[in-house]
């Protein structure tokens, strides 16, 4: 989680430097302003920057399994949670507290060191992703020009930590989900990537945030939304971008890794309490993530149809009804993933690999090229 | 795991020389089972696996034996109905009713009509529930959840008419040696209708959920297959058997009960999204099992309502059962296959020997050839398929 801090200060830096470009309002606002007091300064910034984060990751992971539970049940004639609190609202919140308090586990011959890094690896790539992600044009923590570039890094880190926590349990099933995931992960980095350079050559620029502002005006304000600006070559690129997705949240179909009915858990196996909702809440976290990231380079950022993009920036009103717009979409989007997991089986291994390589990445390089010529020729 | 590499050189076809960089690694013995969560209860299938690919699975087996045999033979004819409730639970009916008709064939009892029309119909009831477990199980097998829980949605039901009828869910002890507990109370038939005719319905929404999904035709088909032959070398019976295309069924073959009174069909597997005998196969032979099964309870109820009064179900059975020193081998079509019982009695209240013959366990023996070649989440889906109930096998 240091790693979140970290990214925290050289945000603050980046966005200082750069404080000529629009000044911000809310929580970015308040930061640059206490960037500007030298290192302490930086430093109460950085540690604030990291509560809201923070904040917002552990909420929203509360809020999508409670939704994954409710829905859930809903497809399956039952009823889900429904004692605590509101619809059951709070009950991710007791269970995190009885994960909490649960005795913290680490087998006899794993290895210790890696074995308590690992979900704190895995969660610190999350973590720095989400001060990456614009939500609007000034509710970004870390608007650099790197954007997207970053965010793909970023969350490639979790990889890391998966086969770490698979190896350093000493379990076979551990090992087993380990390696599906490497394998899964770079698969579909493939294809999740070329559905990014082609968002990238569409606009010209690797910021989500000037992506999502690019994407206002035209007709009926939907105009401009990539998937309808392009539609032969982004709105096939946007369905490979949401399946690879899937893969890379090892979310159902491709929940090879955590595959239970083969690998007990994967590679979470061995773990329990704390650790193991690190895991857990990386999940869920990194859905809504995705689903941002989709969000702003296809379906239009935070513009909503009938609402000019100038109504959408600038106060603060307009900034929160572009939150709620963004958050609303990613809902959309999460809701899509609970409802594909409870409807469809699990792919095979090869199956998995067979279908990155043979039909997403071939159909993802005919996109790009393609909106390359469209980007010419228009 | 590398233990080495180096480079060999052949010639290739073409005359060209060919590189090739030997890399062996080890294979990884790997304990699936007893506590893993699709080997359907306490199995233990000791894997070698190469990555992904098994190259060897041995099944072990006997975690749970209760020595249902030896129980027999010191307890008297009726004191054992219950422990054969527990040998398959998930179709203590047609336990039941195979124990029973191995004393009664002993014994030379007969038992009323009425008394065997509703055994049929709790057959078939418990074919039904039985096969809804394997079609949710299978699916969860194969990584979707909800299936079974529509699945449980009917078995909820059927449970509540077993109930209704005998008091119990899971371990009916209804059918004994000589007729069954009671009659069906007031309205049960009726209700029996409305579940026919609500169970096609739900029916084709397993159809469109699950067997015909992409995904679950691509994960079953041409996966597991057994050919004929091999199921008859490795005494499979029941779906496993039909699934590979050989028709045979007890009820068919040598009618028992009324069966041959009413008609129904034989489904086999006959490879339509892949190869005959995959596990698609299996798994649809089954699905169409429960529709034949609804077609029998149709008929029973209509016979049943037709040609019996209420009430007499007694047979020319005495309180005390002596069964005179004989032998006697029955076998039942039950859901999962041909369950056998061979009866040893030497003219005393309670068995000499007992000798069960249980349809998972035969089945079983078939993974040890199956598994080898095939990837882990195959293996999940052959024994799934194979649809065994570790109560049964280990008995």
């Amino acid at each position: 989680m240091s790693i979140a801090s970290v990214w925290t200060v050289l945000a603050v830096q980046a966005s200082g430097a750069g404080a000529g470009e629009g000044a911000g309002t809310g929580a970015t606002g308040i930061l640059k302003g206490l960037a500007a007091y030298g290192f302490w300064g930086y430093l109460v910034a950085a540690l604030l920057g990291f509560a809201i984060l923070f904040g917002i990751a552990s909420a929203l992971p509360i809020l999508f399994t409670w939704a994954e539970r409710r829905v859930s049940g809903r497809m399956q004639q039952r009823w889900g949670p429904n004692r605590v609190g509101p619809f059951g609202l709070i009950q991710a919140l007791a269970d995190g507290i009885k994960l909490m308090f649960k005795e913290d586990i680490i087998p006899a011959k794993a290895d210790k060191l890696l074995f308590m890094v690992a979900p704190g690896i895995v969660l610190a790539g999350m973590l720095s992703a989400f001060a990456l992600i614009p939500l609007s044009d000034s509710a970004v923590v870390v608007d650099t020009p790197l954007g997207v570039y970053l965010i793909t890094a970023l969350l490639s880190l979790e990889v890391i930590g998966v086969i770490m926590a698979g190896w350093a349990s000493n379990n076979k099933w551990s090992l087993f989900g380990a390696m599906r995931e490497a394998a899964q992960m770079v698969s579909y980095e493939i294809p999740f990537g070329l559905c990014i350079l082609l968002a990238v050559v569409s606009y010209g620029t690797l910021s989500l945030r000037e992506m999502s502002l690019a994407q206002a005006g035209g007709f009926l304000n939907v105009g401009n939304w990539l998937i309808f600006h392009n539609p032969l070559f982004a709105l096939p690129a946007a369905l490979i971008f949401f399946i690879a997705a899937l893969a890379n949240t090892k979310r159902a179909p491709f929940d090879l890794p955590e595959a239970e009915s083969e690998l007990v858990s994967g590679f979470h196996t061995e773990y329990s309490g704390l650790r193991f909702s690190f895991f857990f809440l990386e999940e869920y976290a990194s859905m809504f993530v995705i689903s941002v990231i989709l969000i702003a380079m296809y379906l239009g950022g935070w513009n909503l149809p009938f609402v000019p993009g100038s109504a959408m920036t600038g106060s603060f009103g307009a900034e929160l009804l572009a939150v709620l717009s963004m958050l609303f979409k990613a809902f959309v989007l999460v809701f899509v993933m609970i409802w594909i997991r409870w409807t469809l089986p699990r792919i095979r291994i090869d199956q998995v690999m067979s279908l990155c390589y043979k039909y997403l990445t071939p159909i993802a390089f005919v996109c790009l090229i393609g909106t390359c010529w469209w980007e010419l020729s228009t | 795991m590398t233990t080495g590499g180096r480079i060999q050189e052949h010639m290739a076809g073409g005359g060209e020389r060919e590189f090739v960089l030997d890399v062996r690694t080890q294979d990884m013995e790997i304990n699936m089972g007893p506590q893993h969560p699709s080997t359907h209860g306490v199995l233990r299938v000791v894997i070698r696996a190469d990555g992904e690919v098994l190259t060897k699975a041995t099944p072990h087996m006997g975690y749970i034996h209760r020595c249902a045999e030896k129980i027999a033979e010191n307890v008297n004819y009726d004191q054992f109905v219950p422990y054969t409730d527990r040998y398959d639970y998930l179709a203590a009916m047609n336990n039941n009713l195979g124990y029973a008709l191995v004393v009664e064939k002993a014994a030379e009892l007969e038992v009323a009509p009425r008394a065997t029309w509703i055994r049929m119909m709790v057959a078939e009831l418990n074919r039904i529930g039985s096969h809804l477990i394997a079609f949710g199980t299978y699916g969860m097998d194969i990584g979707a959840f909800t299936p079974f829980l529509y699945g449980f949605r009917e078995r909820e039901w059927m449970m509540s008419l077993f109930e209704k009828l005998c008091g119990a869910r899971l371990t009916y002890s209804y059918v004994f040696p000589g007729g069954i507990a009671n009659d069906v109370p007031p309205g049960w038939l009726d209700e029996l209708k409305r579940f026919c005719d609500v169970f096609e319905k739900k029916w084709v929404e397993y159809d469109k959920l699950l067997t015909r999904n992409k995904i679950f035709i691509e994960r079953t088909k041409d996966v597991g297959v057994i050919p004929s032959g091999m199921a008859l070398d490795y005494g499979l019976t029941g779906p496993c058997l039909r699934g590979s295309g050989v028709r045979y069924d007890l009820r068919e073959a040598q009618p028992y009960l009324f069966y041959d009174q009413v008609s129904f069909d034989v489904p086999v597997g006959i490879g339509e999204v892949g190869t005959q005998g995959d596990c698609w196969d299996r798994y649809y032979v089954r699905m169409i099992e429960m529709l034949q099964s609804v077609r029998i309870l149709r008929q029973c109820i209509e016979r049943c309502e037709k040609d019996t009064t209420p009430g007499e179900i007694k047979g020319n059975r005495k309180k005390t059962l002596r069964v005179p020193a004989t032998e006697a081998y029955v076998g039942v079509e039950n859901p999962r296959g041909e369950l056998g019982h061979y009866l040893i009695s030497d003219g005393t209240d309670h068995p000499y020997r007992l000798k069960v013959r249980g349809p998972s366990f035969c089945n079983l023996s078939v993974l040890e050839e199956l598994l080898p070649g095939t990837m882990i989440a195959d293996a999940v889906a052959i024994i799934g398929s194979i649809d065994i109930v570790l109560g049964e096998v280990d008995r």
